[in-house]
Parts: structure tokens; sequence; C-alpha cells
């Protein structure tokens, strides 16, 4: 099961956050600089998944971004790494090439792709058309 | 998708006018570009620029503020308050509450257009949680959406609906989402079999009644849906493996479309089709064939194909592969696929890249357990990766190590671990470490001196964070000793010198679990060590004492052990002085014992009746209803006091003079009337509380539960078997160990000695290191892999022994019994095994035997099952010749439904033409069920029958015996499940049964946990030529514990009065039971619920879960429908009954 989704970047500013298990706000933060502060430990030759506390990190860097998600001892850590790649990828089709203004600029429009990739923990589509069509059709609705 | 956007706009003509300037990616600047001028744009700019904390928490709370303002004026549109949201999400996402918003978040999914809408419920998702006060307002917009013409809505509601979703209100809009189901469009079917999984998650009773339709998705023409209703079947079955056999065949048979291409091009992810799902599915196959030969049998070929298709280099076929192999690993055996995934893991192990490496040893540790040549085939590779720098390489490594620890290298591998410790910093993985550290040192250990020790080291590395099952299992460990009393007796005198050198050290801080184990030893044990006075001892332990940084709790134990060491000696000037200066302590725990040792010191005679020399071991008789004070009560009475009544029955009658609500569950009440009767039990007349290891701290019963040594439940790993026999080759060193070793491994590796000899030339000195550390890491693992060759009864014995560990306090004598002939079985293969090369040649023989028995079962069954696969595989090929129909018919339930295997009936028709037995007389007489056959052999036939007493489920198992010889010492063992207890024993042995004659045992079950349907599984092991061990398992229901309850109307007032969980919920009646009676009577029929009267349109029932809960009914009818309210003490058990009453009003 998956836990949590961040997406945070170098100077450890969180960009995106979704929880699939309740955390009190304050503990969130102080989870995310943790978080963060592990993944930027490590570097490029070591591997991508970090053992923390009771569960595990599975992080990918794109530029200066972090993708970080946060995953049991159930989860496949490579298919989530992937996940991640996925995810990036539908973004760039959405936003041809993007980049972490986008993704700041566009919180709710992340939000709402990243809901329908990944529910209650579970990744539940990956097929990219099909993730982007409910929001394509929001898009086409505002624009009108 | 394209006419979606079709229907939504010709749905919604109202809405074009709206336009939204400020967002709208795919325009012409980009998305970015243009929201970088809005108001987030700006916040988030400015939050950029600033460089401190402090500035940055001002600048947030100055917005907050300013968005307050706004959300609440009433001015604000709609379209501003969609702005505020996205805002707020940020400073939430930043750490900042902003509780203010949650109430306008609602409003905005109630009000808004379409987008507006979305980020409304996006909001309230990010921000409220499962039991949030608020969701409840979310309900009303939900069941609108629900029905909305416009399909976008529909699918926010749904997603909303799949994310956050009050458990209470599913009835409000379960109906709705079941007719979503039969959508047209294929994303609202989607999003409404999430919805369902949800629902399954939080309460999966309310949606027991469509499991067909879970099925129905699971066929449904689109591969979305199907993948989507995975979900809720790997959950299931992650549940109960044993209901979803049948669905098999369709599993695999999905998969093998899904791996075979015939998903649309766009499910694919770098040219892998639907990757995701095809390890969803894995999943779900492991599950289904673990211990089941016959389910794994119909997966074999899909897995191979799986493993054969993901031979492209990209991670996502690394992560197919690796579920692959653990599929592989996890179901029934096959050798092929066994040998084809050991390569697997080969590659991944040995690949230079760092995450593929990772997931070999991930790999190669789910696997070693069946495998440990795998283990000795990588050595070399698992060597480097202990030294690499990666601490997460290191730790996945020792992972390994912990998982092939045997007797003659866990020296070596624990001495890694505490390296490894000393380095680590984290909490959580010392106290993981720690703990295998230690479970490994009990289990394995090889001598006093080195097992003392490495405890030692585990009580400093791990601090106060270590488990306190460790302190206690190792306290235990001493104190129980072993069958060798002289052994104890070193061991013990061993810890006493070591405990003493350690104090002995100045400045040294020790945990205070340490200290606390430290002092338990040193009173218990002080005396085996003659050559040092006990007023030395005394000194050290009045030193602790008087630091500050020893606890109260610790020094509870410290002045425990000085009472035991004062009871022995004749008189200490330290306990004077050490009475004297605790008498006036502040602390009133430490001055208690201060004036109980002052009052023992007086009474040496008593004092050393109480505390005598090494008996915590001895069963104490307590008189736990204090009939030496009956004197006292009788004359309390006499004066006129009121009778005691216990905590309890104090309660009940508050609440029927009350009638008020009872928040408490009346187990509790229970459990406190019992530790308050231990609490006066302890301060008896004779002023110490109980012995030393209780260390009488009644002041203090906070800390009762830690302070305790406990003895219950406690496992005790280091037993004779693991710890003698090694004993004996101590003497002996390491020398000849080393080389029976290294010829073992050049066994292993094909080529004896001439192939290691010439390589000892060529190594460097540090191949040389890592040769002879991989010969004293993996020494002992090819006889361990011979031991697991004998198959079948080596686990048996195995599950045996720890189980047997669990009972021990009651059947000691027969686990030791047990013991002892387990270690003689095991004896002579330890001991022979490492010394010969002839041996693992011999084993590896039997074990290519093995194999080839297995694949000619395989071929046997593959013949019975050939005509039903092939004719699937035609029909599916002429559908998928044709390129777009096919596409939808796919997963049409006829595929499914038509060409089912059905291995179950087929055993079925088998069974019949066998004679069932007849119950025994005295069963016949009551309400039973009929005689199921539960397993069949050659030798042995198994029948169950389930017979409902008024007090219980009474279990018969008949057994017959089908040779013509008679079987002796046929044991009977039901398995520990958490629901289910057996009475009495779980265990029954018949010493005989005669040839072809039958015999039966009985067992009473109550139901400790409720469930609507539980598995109880079992075995029944007999010795014919060899061990046999038959599984097998029955389902027991919810209703076999159900019984009527008897009352009267005003009994019944009373009770439902106090009682406070309580369900409500809505039932559909069926036409033919369209009045109040004959609906009620179905349930009476049904259920065994007794009618304790109908008034009018309303009716009360009662019913109770043996031995004792009671649950009580109203129902009422309006308009077809009859409400039903549950109540009752348990919480769990209405639910389970509601299922129940729509079960059997739905079928009648």
């Amino acid at each position: 099961m998956i836990k949590f989704f961040l997406m945070v970047n170098k100077q450890g500013q969180t960009r995106l956050s979704r929880y699939y298990e309740h955390v009190e706000i304050n503990k969130r933060t102080m989870l995310e600089a943790e978080v963060i502060k592990n993944c930027l430990s490590r570097s490029k030759d070591q591997c991508s998944f970090i053992e923390y506390k009771d569960f595990k990190l599975v992080y990918r860097q794109y530029a200066a971004l972090f993708v970080v998600v946060g995953i049991d001892q159930t989860e496949n850590e490579m298919a989530v790494y992937e996940l991640i790649h996925n995810f990036v990828e539908v973004l760039d089709k959405y936003f041809s090439r993007v980049s972490e203004l986008d993704i700041m600029f566009n919180l709710d429009r992340v939000h709402i792709i990243l809901d329908e990739m990944v529910l209650n923990g579970c990744i539940v589509e990956t097929n990219r058309n099909r993730i982007l069509a409910p929001l394509f059709v929001l898009d086409k609705v505002a624009e009108s | 998708m394209s006419d979606v956007v079709e229907r939504t706009l010709s749905a919604l003509p109202g809405l074009l006018g709206q336009h939204d300037p400020g967002t709208g990616p795919g325009g012409a600047g980009g998305p970015a570009r243009v929201s970088a001028t809005s108001r987030l744009g700006s916040l988030i700019r400015s939050i950029t620029a600033l460089t401190s904390k402090h500035e940055e928490e001002k600048l947030i709370q100055q917005e907050l503020t300013s968005l307050k303002a706004t959300v609440s004026a009433p001015t604000t549109t709609l379209k501003l308050m969609k702005e505020c949201m996205v805002r707020l999400i940020y400073c939430e996402m930043l750490g900042y509450e902003s509780s203010f918003g949650y109430i306008h978040a609602i409003k905005l999914a109630q009000q808004g257009n379409l987008l507006e809408k979305r980020v409304g419920y996006l909001a309230v998702s990010l921000f409220l949680h499962e039991n949030h006060e608020l969701l409840l307002l979310l309900v009303n917009t939900v069941v609108k959406d629900l029905q909305s013409t416009n399909l976008v809505e529909v699918c926010m509601a749904l997603t909303v609906v799949s994310q956050i979703f009050p458990r209470e209100m599913i009835p409000a809009v379960l109906p709705l989402i079941e007719d979503k189901l039969q959508h047209s469009k294929e994303i609202i079917r989607r999003k409404a079999v999430q919805a369902l999984y949800k629902f399954y998650l939080i309460a999966p009773n309310q949606v027991q009644h469509i499991h067909d339709k879970f099925r129905k998705a699971l066929c449904d023409r689109d591969a979305g849906v199907m993948a989507a209703s995975l979900h809720i079947y790997l959950q299931m079955i992650k549940e109960n493996s044993s209901g979803y056999k049948d669905l098999t065949g369709s599993f695999v048979t999905i998969l093998k479309q899904v791996v075979g291409g015939k998903l649309s091009s766009d499910f694919n992810y770098h040219s892998v089709p639907a990757p995701w799902l095809q390890i969803q599915l894995l999943r779900i196959l492991g599950l289904l064939g673990k211990d089941d030969p016959r389910t794994s049998e119909l997966m074999y070929d899909v897995l191979d194909e799986s493993l054969r298709r993901a031979e492209i280099n990209h991670n996502i076929t690394y992560a197919i592969l690796f579920e692959c192999v653990q599929t592989i690993y996890t179901i029934y055996p096959k050798s092929e696929l066994l040998e084809k995934a050991a390569k697997c893991i080969g590659k991944f192990v040995l690949s230079p890249k760092i995450n593929l490496k990772y997931l070999g040893l991930k790999a190669l540790t789910y696997v070693i357990q069946q495998d440990p040549n795998l283990a000795l085939q990588h050595q070399m590779t698992i060597i480097e990766c202990l030294d690499h720098p990666d601490p997460i390489i290191k730790r996945e490594t020792l992972e390994l190590l912990y998982r092939i620890t045997n007797g003659q290298n866990v020296i070596v591998i624990v001495q890694k671990m505490l390296d490894y410790l000393k380095e680590s910093k984290e909490e959580y993985a010392i106290i993981n470490l720690v703990a295998k550290v230690a479970e490994l040192a009990e289990k394995y250990a090889p001598n006093n001196e080195w097992f003392i020790q490495t405890m030692n080291a585990v009580f400093s590395v791990g601090g106060d964070v270590v488990h306190p099952d460790i302190p206690n299992n190792f306290l235990r460990l001493l104190a129980e000793g072993f069958d060798d009393g002289k052994e104890d007796h070193q061991l013990r005198m061993y810890a006493v010198q070591s405990y003493l050198s350690l104090l002995g050290e100045e400045d040294a801080l020790y945990p205070q679990k340490f200290l606390q184990v430290m002092s338990w030893v040193l009173g218990e044990y002080f005396s085996l060590v003659t050559d040092v006075d006990p007023e030395v001892i005394l000194t050290k332990l009045h030193s602790l004492l008087k630091k500050t940084y020893v606890t109260s709790e610790t020094k509870a134990w410290i002045m425990a052990a000085v009472t035991k060491i004062a009871s022995h000696t004749s008189c200490s000037e330290t306990v004077d002085k050490l009475i004297q200066e605790f008498s006036s302590s502040l602390d009133t725990c430490i001055r208690q014992y201060a004036f109980e040792l002052k009052h023992l010191c007086e009474d040496k005679a008593l004092m050393k009746n109480l505390l005598p020399f090494d008996a915590s071991c001895n069963d104490m008789v307590v008189d736990a209803s204090l009939s030496f004070l009956d004197g006292f009560v009788a004359e309390g009475l006499g004066r006129g006091a009121a009778p005691y009544k216990p905590h309890h029955q104090r309660q009940e009658e508050k609440l029927s003079q009350e009638k008020a609500l009872n928040f408490e569950p009346y187990g509790l009440s229970f459990a406190s009337s019992v530790s308050s009767s231990g609490v006066t039990g302890r301060q008896s007349p004779t002023g110490l509380s109980f012995g030393s290891d209780t260390s009488g701290n009644s002041a203090e019963t906070g800390h009762k539960e830690t302070n305790t040594l406990k003895l219950e439940g406690v496992r005790k790993l280091w037993g004779k078997e693991g710890y003698l026999p090694k004993k004996e080759k101590v003497g002996k060193e390491n020398e000849p160990q080393t080389v029976s070793c290294g010829s073992l491994l050049a066994g292993q590796a094909g080529d004896p000695p001439v192939l290691r000899s010439d390589q000892g030339a060529s190594l460097t000195e540090e191949d040389k290191e890592k040769q002879q550390l991989a010969s004293t890491l993996f020494v002992g693992l090819g006889s361990s892999a011979g031991v697991s060759l004998m198959g079948k009864a080596d686990t048996a014995t195995q599950k045996f022994k720890r189980k047997s560990k669990i009972n021990e306090t009651q059947h000691s004598e027969e686990a030791s019994d047990f013991k002892s002939s387990a270690a003689s079985d095991f004896g002579p293969l330890l001991d022979t095994a490492p010394i010969n090369t002839e041996d693992s040649e011999e084993s590896t023989h039997t074990r290519s035997r093995k194999a080839s028995l297995c694949s000619s079962d395989i071929v046997e069954d593959n013949l019975a099952f050939e005509t039903p696969q092939s004719l699937k595989k035609s029909v599916l090929d002429d559908r998928l010749s044709d390129n777009r129909v096919s596409q939808s018919s796919l997963f049409a339930d006829s595929n499914i439904e038509i060409f089912q295997p059905s291995p179950s009936a087929q055993c079925e028709s088998a069974s019949e033409t066998l004679l069932v037995p007849s119950l025994p007389e005295e069963l016949q007489e009551l309400p039973h069920s009929e005689v199921l056959e539960l397993h069949q052999s050659d030798a042995l036939a198994l029948y169950l029958c389930k017979a409902w007493t008024d007090d219980s489920l009474l279990l018969t198992v008949l057994i017959s015996n089908k040779t013509t010889s008679a079987l002796n010492a046929v044991n009977l063992v039901f398995e520990e499940t958490e629901h289910f207890q057996i009475l009495e024993s779980p265990t029954h042995q018949f010493p005989v049964i005669e040839a072809q004659s039958l015999e039966h045992c009985q067992k009473c079950v109550r139901m400790n946990k409720i469930c609507t349907q539980g598995i109880l599984s079992g075995s029944v092991s007999y010795q014919s030529e060899m061990e046999t061990r038959l599984e097998f398992s029955v389902t027991l229901s919810l209703m076999d514990f159900i019984r009527p309850m008897e009352m009267t109307t005003e009994d019944f007032g009373k009770l439902w009065l106090s009682l406070s969980n309580d369900v409500k919920q809505n039932i559909k009646m069926s036409s033919s039971q369209d009045s109040l009676s004959a609906a009620l009577n179905t349930l009476q029929q049904k259920l065994k619920l007794h009618i304790v009267d109908i008034i009018g349109n309303e009716g009360i029932l009662a019913c109770q879960l043996l031995p004792s809960v009671p649950c009580l009914l109203h129902c009422r009818t309006h308009s077809g429908m009859l409400a039903v309210w549950f109540r009752s003490p348990c919480a769990a058990l209405p639910d389970g009954l509601l299922y129940q009453c729509q079960k059997v009003m739905g079928e009648s």
C-alpha cells in the first residue's frame, strides 16, 4: 500500500503532498522534512529505496525536484519507482514539458491527475489517456 | 472519451458562457505563465523569496487572515472561492492549519460549476479525515451529484466517495452506486467499483450482498473496470483464499491475455502491456496457489510465459519479474519454474544496477528458507553486499543472513549485526535488529560466555527502546534453566560475574532495562559466586540507588535485589545505612521498600521463608479468595457495614437506576475488577509483596506491567536442542569445522578441492579474507538443505514445535517429550551432513527424484484439464482474430462461466460414491448438520459434523481407518485462530484406530472475535511408515454461534437501555413476507432469533452469541421496508447479524 505521495524540491519546499492515511498537519511537516533530508543525503550511486521507520521510501529525482513515495512492506519497490515515472510522464504530456513552476501554479490540477492514478493507497489507473480524460473535459468546459 | 465530452457539453449549455481566464492548460501561453499572475502565483512567489521560517510563518498568517475574511464574505463569487481553496490547500501543505475553510470547501463542492465543484471536492478530500464530523454535510451533495445527468459530476462524486466517506452513511449512497455498475460508460463503472472497494475496506459487511456484482465487474468487457475489481478481489482473497479458488481459471486467463498483448496499446507502458495490472494478478495468483497443488497447477503455464515475456531490459519488467519470482516461490513448487526463477534472482543480484541488486537481495531473502542453496550460489555477492557503501543494501543483506543463521555461523552473523548496530542511529532500525540479535542468540548460542556477552551488547546498544519481551525472555531463560543443572549453574554464575565487572566500571552509564536485568540476576543468583563478598555487591547496588539517572522503576528492581541479598546475610552495614538513608526518601515507593526491608531485617526467619533461594519459577499458592480475612469481614458485617459488591455489580446497579447511556464496554469493567483484587492480594499482611520478581511495587500500580516478569506467552527460544549438541563441539575448536565446510562448499560448486587450492594461489589478501568470511557465514547451509529436502515431514515437525511452545505451560511434559524426540531426529543429520560431499550429492539425488515425481503428477493433471483449456483457447483465439469486436467481448461473463474448470465438481462426484459414516447416537438427537467429508486419502477418511447445542457449537470429527491394519497415535490438532477458540484443548489423540473402523472426537467451539464467516483449520497426523499429515479446514458461520434468547418484554426494555452499540438499517421485504409477522417468522426460523413480542407494526427479538453476548432487535415495517434496529454490548455483533438478516430476507 502507498502511504503518501510527495513532491519536494532540493531546498526542502513541499510542492505536493497527498496522504493516504491520516496524519496530523504538524506531524506532516516534520515527516516531510525528515524524508527529504533522507533523500538528499543519498548519492546517485546509492539505491532509490530507503528503509525508513516501519515503511519504505521510494524516490526519484527530476532536476531539482524529488518525487518521494512512502510504501509499506507489501508493495513492490520497483513498480512504485516506475509509477513515479509514469506520473511524471503524464504531467509532461498534460503540461507539454512540465516544470516545477507548472506544478506549483497548478496545484489543483496535479492533485486531480494524481487522484486518477492513486486512490486509497492503491494504483488504480496507469493508462495515460484515461488518466487525463476527466481533466481534459473539465478544461474544455472551463475554456468555452 | 470524446463522446463523454460531447455529452457533457450538450447537457450543460448554461455553463458555456462562463469563462475562466486564470487557468486552463493548453492555452496559448501554457498554464504556468497564465497562472503566475493569479493570487496563488503571487503568494508562491513571495514565499519563495523569503529566507527564514519565521518570515514564512508571518506571511502565511497574513494570508490566512485575508483568506478568512474573503471566504466568509457573502459577496465572494464561486470563482474567487475556488481560487481561495487552492490557496488554502497550499497553506495546509506548508503545515498551517486552515480549519476555517473546511466548511467552505464543502459549500464549493455543493454549489460550484464543474471545475469549481471538482476543486471543492479535492479540498474536502485533502482537508478532512475519515471521522471528521463535517463530512456528514457532504453526503447530500454526493447523493445529488450521483443522480446528476452530467457524467462529469457523477465521476467527481464517485471519486470523492472512494476517497473519503462517512461509514455510517454508506446505506444512503449504496443503491445509487450499485446502479452505476450497469452504466454504459466504462469510466463510471470503473469508479463505481472503486467506490465499492472503499466500502469494502471500511465496512465489509455492508457490501457482502453484492459479491456477485463484483464477479460481473471482473468479467466486464472493459479492462479498466476489470482491473478495478482486482483490488477488491486481492483484499478478499487475502482474508479468505479458499473462497475464491474457483476464480483461479479466470485470473489465469486474464493474465494470459494481458501478457499476450491482447489489450489495446494505450495500456502499454514503455511497450510493456499493463505492467501494474500484471503485478496485481500475480499477487492474486500467489495467494490462491499457496499450499494448494491443484490450484497451483493451473497457473504454471502462465507464470512461465510471464517470465519469458518479460525479457526486455527495463525497470518495469524487473518489477514484473520480481513479482513473478515471489509468486513462483509462494505457490506449490514446480522444479522447472523454480529453476528459472532462481536464474532470474541470480541476474538481479549480480546486476551492476543498484536498484536491481536491492530487488535481488529482497527476492533472495524471501526464497532462501525454501532453497538455502541459492545463498551458497551467491555467497560472494552477499559478502560484497555486506560491505557495500550503501547502508540500505547492508541492512537488506543482514536481513538475508538472519534467515540463514544456524548454530555454526551464528557468531559471525551476530557480530556483523552488532557492527551495523553500532553505526546505526535510526531508532526503528535499532529496535528491529536488536530483537533479531536476541532471537538468534537465544536460539543458537554456542556457549555461555558468548550468550551472556551478546545479550550484554543487546541491552547496552538497544538501550531502553528494546522490546520488553527481550529482557523478559532472557530472565525467564535464566530462571527456568534446562535439564542440566550444572549447565544452568554455570550460565547463571557467568552472568553474575559479568554484571559485577560491568558495574565495577567507573562512570559507565547503562540503560534502565539493562540495570533492571542486572539487579534481578544479582539478587537471585549472587550466592553462586563464592569468591565475592555480598557486602561488595550491596555497596555497588547502593551506589546505583543514589545515581540520578536511575529511574524510580529501576530503583524498585534494585531494592528488590537488595532485599533478597540481605535475606541471606546475617547483618550488613550497607543495608543498615541504606534503610536509614531511604526511610526518609521523597519517593514514596522507595520509602515503602526501605520500611519493608527494615521490618524484615528484624525477623530474619520470616525473611528467609519469604525469599527462598532460586525459587522464582516455583508456583506460588495465593489465596485469591482472601479467606484469611473472613473473620475481619464477619466482624465488619456484624457492626453493620454494607456487604461488598464487585465492581461490575455496582456499575450495573447504578445503570439500572440511572437508565443512562453506558459508554463503557462491559469487558473492561470485568478486567479492572480482576486487577483490583490482584492488588488487594498483594497488600497481604506479610508486609513485603510476593516475591522477588514481582518486586512488589504495590504503591506503583502504573508500573506493574513492565516490572513483573511475564511468564505467560513468552517464547522460550533457547531450547535444549539448539544449545547442547553444539556444546560438545566447542572443545574441538574451529579448525575442523572450517575444513569440513570448505569441502562442502566446493561440493556445491561442482569441483572438489582442486579448484579451491588453485584459487587460493591467485587470490589477493582481500579476497582470501572474503573467502574465509564466506566459509564461516555459509557453513551448515548445505546440511540444512539436506534437512529441508526431507520435505513435508520436516516442516510439519517444526510447526508443531512452535505450537508446543505456546502451550508450554499447560503441556510442558508433552512438549519436553516431543522436544527430545525431535532432537534425536535432527541430531545425527546436523552432525554428519557437513562432513562429506557424498551426502550432499545424495541429497541432490533425492531432490531430482522428487522433482521428477512432481512433474509426472503434473502431466497427469494436465491430461485431466486439457479439454476445457484447449476449448477455452480456441474460443478465445476466434474472438481475438476479429479486432474490435473481440476487444469488447474479451472479458464477457460467458467466458468465465462456461469454461470454468471444475476440479471441485470432479472430486465431489468421486466422494459421493464413498459411504458417508453415520453419526454417533448421542448426537443424532441434537440438531446437527449433514456429515461433511473433509479429506480422503488412501489410509484415512475424515468427516465432520456440526451440532448446535444450547450452549456451544459441537464439532464432531470422525476418522475412519480404511487400511487393513491398525493406525497408532493419531493426533488431531486444531490450529489457533483469532476468531475461534476450542474449549479445553485444541488437540486430541486417538491412541489407536483399528483397521476398517471409525473413531470420533468432539470439540466445543466458541467464537472469540466476531466475523460472519471464518475458517477453522487443523490437521490429523499419524505414524505409519512415515509421519503423515492431513490438513483440513471447516468454514464456521456466525450463525453457528447464535442462539435464541428467551426474555420478557420488561427485561428487554431494561437491557435495551443499558446497551450502547446500535446499528439501524432498512431491509427490503420481498412480496412473500409483506406482513411484519411473516418477516419476523422468517428471522425466527432461519436465524434462530427469539420473538419477544409483537405490538402493532413493531416487533422485538432477542438472541445471544454464545456464551452470553446478547443482541436485541427492534423491527418496524413501513412501505415495504423492514427497519431493523440492533443493540448489543459488542460492536461487531450487530453488523454481523445485519448481514445475515439481509441474506435471509433476500433469499425468501
